[in-house]
């Protein structure tokens, strides 16, 4: 178990205690610091998705806590022991940690049921139940005997998860695990793996830079910029309560409006809107496009710029006399045309984020 | 690749390394501690005109393997005429051929008493003249036939890279066929050929035999000639040095030659249309090729093999005389021995960079494989100047079967032989263990297999293709190999190259048919199969693939090892 000053050091949400924990994690390149005094706590079943640009970071720290990689300081502790610290360095192949590999690396040599054995101790008499179990599991039962390039896209990815799972990992760690199917079987394989994660009460860390993947599948998400954990919370929280501007515009279309903060509401050209910290004077609130709603009218302060389709709904460029603009949607079936005067309307049912001016 | 470093594999790596550079290294230390003595002594011998002649036969064998190479490389790269698919590689067949089985089946042919210069004789009468057949230009001849497969190679890889964009550009640019080639195609292909001519001058430096043969004197020569017939280990591994400093200096040259060029293509483009010929000109080509071809492959195997037949027709008992099989056994032996200790450290050493980590591992193991570029006697007297300092560590704690050591066991020749060719092994091993994807070897450490396992239960699965590669290009190159094993082979040892050498020099031509033609008929096998490999993925693959096809495992190792 992690030690009590760590656990009491980091008082985040947790519902059980933590499974695996990263205190000051940090990892430079050269120049450029990969990792930043990295601190998290993930705890038991939980599926935690990391998310942030190309090169902020994260895969560094997916491979730091499967042992691919010594950070240069801070600790890490998996399944209630140290596997990393200052003078700890568990090796990958005594850490139990599973990994699915961004290009699944299934071994091309052996078929189906010998890579999901391969983990497997070979002392363990019931290995052969264990590996019908965690095909079961992932619903390729009886593919036991094909070998890798016989299978699809979307099979090689569940026998890499099967494999992953099968030596009962304390976590299983995902590096941009659906990065290679297309972007239709993208989102089923996704919603599989996450009820295969859950299924197997699997501990996960998964790391993606597609926002809305976080989002969706993740219990909680990490967003990750320039090797610092901006942010860790539920999905709604991180999206609707950014706590820094790279969190709000990273998940999500947003345009910041200004105002003047007068206790939890903000006085701005678009009236009076709820704002999640309470405050006084200037200050920007977080406004996303699904929340902007807008009528043609002739005194209206905007002018339509730009429109773009979505498909559903119409993305409206708006620009206001001071040169400010805005982002609103409208159904697709009653678009506004360009150059069209509207007026703008907030649509907002819970307070919004507000940043500093 | 794993980035968390494992000592012990990088210990793997640091070990090899010194293994392969050590002697090396002792040949290089007499560079710098010339004994004055030796020195004066030498001076006042052949040395000084060995030197001239060295100089003289690089810079001829050189120059003639560039344009045979090049020029048949051009000829099939770029035009289409009967026979060219064919010629393309039935060019590369006189790799089977060692040069010093070619030297003799020509000296055979050309000399004095030959069927050549008797039929002359009997035709126009017996003061007809022939040029004198045992003089430098023959062996510049005979080196150049020998030898122009590498720059061939080289050169034919290079043409095929080039993209049809670079030459059609020049074109439009407005430049003719030949402009183009001679404004874009040529320097493109300089660092290939640039590889080609170090390649083959390192393999002129190594040979004492063909020259020998032809009354040639090189600094090689005089190593042999002072080990052999003095044991003068001081005085042959300064003259070694000098062979070394030779080597040294072709590097040099092919660094100054290919200068800062790194040129590279997009993989999968298309390449230059190429020109149909027809009429004479076609015939012609197809001419220059067969001619090659027949005298570097044709010719030679027919009167080895005439050679044969009559050798068993005349010896006495009219069977095989009993010490061809007992050689025979001999040259597998060290063969296989040789094959099987490179192949396992070249996949010791392969999977160590990876377990190893870090980029100094990486540039220690590419260290391990230089010992391809060093000459075969320079190998061969570090490797003596090792084993004598063994010997004296020996003597010291009261053991004395140092001296066995040095001149009694294989132990020398193996090491002199994996020095040599473990950078034959390690790139083959190593291009196959590339295509494993290094998270391969992640999934299986954090799968919980030790690295040892993973070693065994993925590289080695997974890198077979490789292995097997290195096992035969090994072999078969320590079969035909004669300088080194000439040097330090154990007292009474025999093998057929130092049997044929010997037959040769005694000028016993039928005798020395039979290994002769069984060392070709060994040799011939990985040229074939080369061939069939390219085939096979022409025709499965896309062209960016059979780029880094097998046809490179024959010349690769060669490329210096750190370009």
């Amino acid at each position: 178990m992690a030690s009590p000053e760590l656990s009491t050091r980091y008082a985040a949400p947790l519902r059980t205690a933590p499974v695996l924990e990263l205190c000051d994690l940090s990892k430079r390149f050269g120049d450029v610091l990969a990792l930043d005094r990295v601190s998290l706590q993930v705890s038991a079943a939980e599926l935690l998705a990391v998310v942030g640009p190309s090169g902020c970071g994260k895969s560094t720290m997916l491979r730091a806590v499967a042992g691919l990689l010594a950070a240069d300081s801070g600790e890490i502790w998996a399944g209630g022991r140290q596997v990393a610290g200052p003078r700890t360095f568990v090796p990958p192949e005594r850490r139990n940690v599973g990994v699915v590999f961004q290009d699944l690396a299934l071994f091309p040599h052996l078929d189906v049921a010998s890579n999901v054995v391969f983990g497997l101790r070979r002392r363990d008499r019931g290995r052969q139940q264990r590996v019908r179990e965690v095909l079961d599991l992932v619903g390729l039962d009886g593919l036991g005997q094909r070998f890798p390039h016989e299978l699809s896209g979307g099979e090689q990815q569940r026998v890499a998860l099967a494999r992953a799972l099968a030596p009962d990992p304390s976590v299983v760690l995902l590096d941009e695990p659906f990065s290679h199917l297309d972007r239709n079987l993208r989102t089923l394989v996704r919603e599989h793996t996450v009820q295969v994660l859950h299924a197997a009460g699997a501990t996960g860390v998964f790391v993606t830079h597609d926002q809305e993947e976080a989002l969706a599948a993740g219990d909680r998400v990490a967003v990750m910029h320039a090797g610092r954990l901006e942010q860790v919370d539920v999905p709604e929280q991180v999206f609707h309560n950014p706590t820094s501007r790279f969190v709000a515009t990273f998940l999500g279309e947003a345009d910041f409006v200004r105002g003047e903060r007068v206790g939890d509401r903000a006085h701005t050209a678009f009236g009076t809107l709820p704002v999640t910290t309470p405050g006084v004077g200037p200050c920007q609130v977080m406004l996303r496009p699904h929340e902007v709603a807008m009528e043609p009218a002739d005194s209206g302060s905007g002018v339509v710029v730009r429109t773009e389709f979505r498909g559903a709904l119409v993305l409206h460029h708006v620009r206001f006399a001071d040169g400010s603009t805005l982002r609103g949607v409208r159904p697709h079936s009653s678009p506004l045309a360009v150059g069209t005067r509207v007026r703008v309307r907030p649509l907002v049912d819970h307070p919004l984020a507000v940043f500093a001016a | 690749m794993s980035e968390t470093g494992r000592r012990g594999w990088r210990l793997v790596v640091v070990a090899v390394a010194a293994f392969v550079v050590v002697p090396v290294g002792l040949v290089a230390v007499s560079i710098l501690t010339p004994s004055t003595e030796v020195w004066s002594f030498l001076w006042g011998t052949d040395l000084p005109d060995m030197l001239v002649t060295t100089v003289v036969l690089l810079v001829a064998v050189v120059g003639c393997t560039l344009l045979l190479g090049a020029g048949l490389a051009w000829l099939v790269g770029r035009y289409r005429f009967p026979g060219q698919r064919w010629f393309s590689w039935l060019l590369v067949l006189p790799l089977a051929v060692p040069a010093y089985v070619l030297g003799f089946v020509y000296l055979g042919l050309l000399d004095y008493p030959g069927p050549v210069q008797s039929g002359l004789r009997t035709l126009f009468g017996d003061n007809v003249w022939f040029p004198e057949v045992r003089t430098l230009p023959m062996a510049v001849l005979v080196l150049s036939l020998a030898l122009y497969p590498y720059v061939y190679l080289l050169a034919r890889a290079a043409l095929t890279e080039q993209t049809a964009a670079t030459y059609e550009a020049a074109r439009v640019l407005g430049q003719g066929p030949l402009q183009a080639a001679r404004r874009v195609v040529l320097p493109m292909a300089r660092p290939s050929l640039a590889a080609g001519a170090a390649l083959v001058a390192m393999e002129t430096l190594t040979d004492f035999a063909t020259v020998q043969y032809f009354n040639v004197q090189t600094v090689s020569v005089a190593v042999y000639q002072v080990w052999n017939g003095m044991y003068d280990r001081v005085a042959a591994s300064e003259i070694a040095s000098l062979v070394l400093l030779f080597a040294i200096a072709v590097i040099g040259l092919e660094r100054v030659a290919r200068g800062r060029a790194r040129f590279h293509q997009n993989g999968g483009a298309r390449t230059v249309d190429p020109v149909h010929l027809s009429g004479a000109k076609a015939w012609a080509a197809t001419g220059i090729c067969s001619l090659v071809v027949a005298v570097t492959f044709v010719v030679p195997v027919l009167q080895l093999l005439a050679w044969s037949s009559t050798a068993t027709v005349l010896s006495s008992t009219g069977g095989l005389d009993p010490r061809y099989l007992s050689y025979l056994l001999n040259s597998l032996t060290i063969a296989t021995l040789t094959a099987l200790a490179c192949a396992t450290i070249a996949v010791l050493v392969a999977s160590a960079t990876r377990l190893g980590g870090g980029t100094s591992t990486r540039r220690l193991a590419r260290l391990a494989t230089v010992g391809y570029a060093v000459p075969g006697p320079v190998v061969a007297i570090g490797v003596l100047a090792m084993l004598a300092a063994a010997d004296a560590a020996l003597d010291l704690v009261g053991l004395s079967w140092g001296a066995v050591l040095v001149t009694g066991t294989l132990v020398g020749l193996l090491y002199a032989y994996i020095v040599r060719f473990l950078a034959l092994a390690y790139t083959s091993v190593d291009a196959s263990l590339e295509k494993v994807a290094p998270s391969i070897t992640d999934a299986a450490l954090t799968l919980g297999a030790a690295p040892r396992g993973v070693v065994r239960r993925v590289h080695v699965p997974l890198v077979r293709s490789g292995v097997g590669v290195a096992l035969v290009l090994v072999a078969v190159d320590a079969l035909k190999e004669l300088p080194v094993v000439l040097l330090l082979r154990p007292f009474g040892f025999e093998t057929l190259a130092i049997w044929v050498y010997q037959l040769a020099s005694e000028s016993r031509w039928e005798l020395a048919g039979l290994p002769a033609l069984t060392i070709v008929a060994v040799a011939v096998v990985p040229v074939i199969w080369l061939f069939r490999q390219t085939l096979q993925l022409a025709s499965q693959l896309p062209p960016e693939t059979v780029r880094e096809g097998p046809d490179e495992h024959l010349v690769r190792g060669g490329e210096r090892g750190q370009s």
